[in-house]
């Protein structure tokens, strides 16, 4: 799935890297743990997070994932876009919650990791 | 080719600076995205410990064509007891570090699975040093 349809299915706004949307996402995962995070290795990975700092951004970077949406409502901070915009990062918010963000994805035939 | 990088305690803002510079470095020397992926999680999770929970730290890291060591030095309260400490979920992690997404008794094994080669040795009351080590393949 293109990074434009996560936009629509989530009714997510975007934040930063609008000109990356033709990116393919092939798996998601879902967690407010970055030590978790940091145990995924999959190529075209959206991450759903309600976890917003900085260190979401890094370790987002270290991870080589690229796609971020931010769930439950949670805004990014500036350093936080500006962090992802260095590492091209696609950022998006959206209003859901992460169950609901979940399942849209899910149904619209996104793999899990695992 | 070393770098050196310091570490500053308690602060989450900078935590993953030396990370992320080493991590351009290594990209620069064209080393495989893939070992890159596994040292900077290694890195990144030695560096998140010391701003963590020591007094600070430094970090030294040594490229050569058939490896990279990474030496994690900090001052700190050090490991009472190191096999304790790897077990997954153990953790002495503060309220602040686990709202940062950290300290669920993960970053040890996530180092482990990530390195060729991991030693750690501690002193209670003095610190604790981490050496990592992440072999390149020869061609």
């Amino acid at each position: 799935m293109k990074l434009q349809e996560v936009a629509l299915t989530l009714k997510a706004r975007v934040i930063c890297g609008q000109t990356r949307l033709e990116r393919d996402v092939e798996a998601v995962f879902a967690s407010d743990l970055m030590s978790d995070v940091l145990t995924i290795d999959s190529e075209k990975l959206l991450l759903l997070t309600g976890l917003v700092n900085i260190q979401t951004i890094r370790t987002s970077e270290m991870s080589d994932i690229k796609n971020i949406v931010l769930v439950r409502n949670k805004k990014a901070s500036p350093e936080m876009i500006a962090l992802a915009e260095e590492n091209r990062i696609v950022l998006m918010e959206c209003s859901y919650s992460m169950y609901k963000a979940c399942g849209l994805l899910f149904e619209k035939g996104i793999n899990p990791v695992y | 080719m070393r770098f050196e990088y310091n570490i500053e305690a308690g602060n989450f803002t900078k935590a993953g600076d030396a990370s992320s510079s080493f991590k351009k470095i290594l990209k620069q020397l064209n080393v495989d995205s893939q070992i890159i992926k596994r040292i900077v999680v290694s890195l990144y999770e030695g560096e998140v410990n010391i701003v963590a929970h020591a007094n600070g730290g430094k970090v030294i890291c040594e490229v050569d064509t058939s490896r990279v060591n990474i030496q994690l030095i900090d001052v700190g309260p050090g490991i009472p007891d190191i096999e304790k400490a790897m077990q997954a979920g153990f953790s002495t992690a503060s309220a602040k570090v686990r709202e940062m997404g950290f300290g669920a008794g993960m970053g040890l094994q996530n180092i482990k699975n990530n390195a060729d080669q991991l030693f750690i040795s501690s002193e209670v009351g003095v610190g604790t040093k981490l050496e990592i080590i992440v072999n390149l393949p020869q061609n």
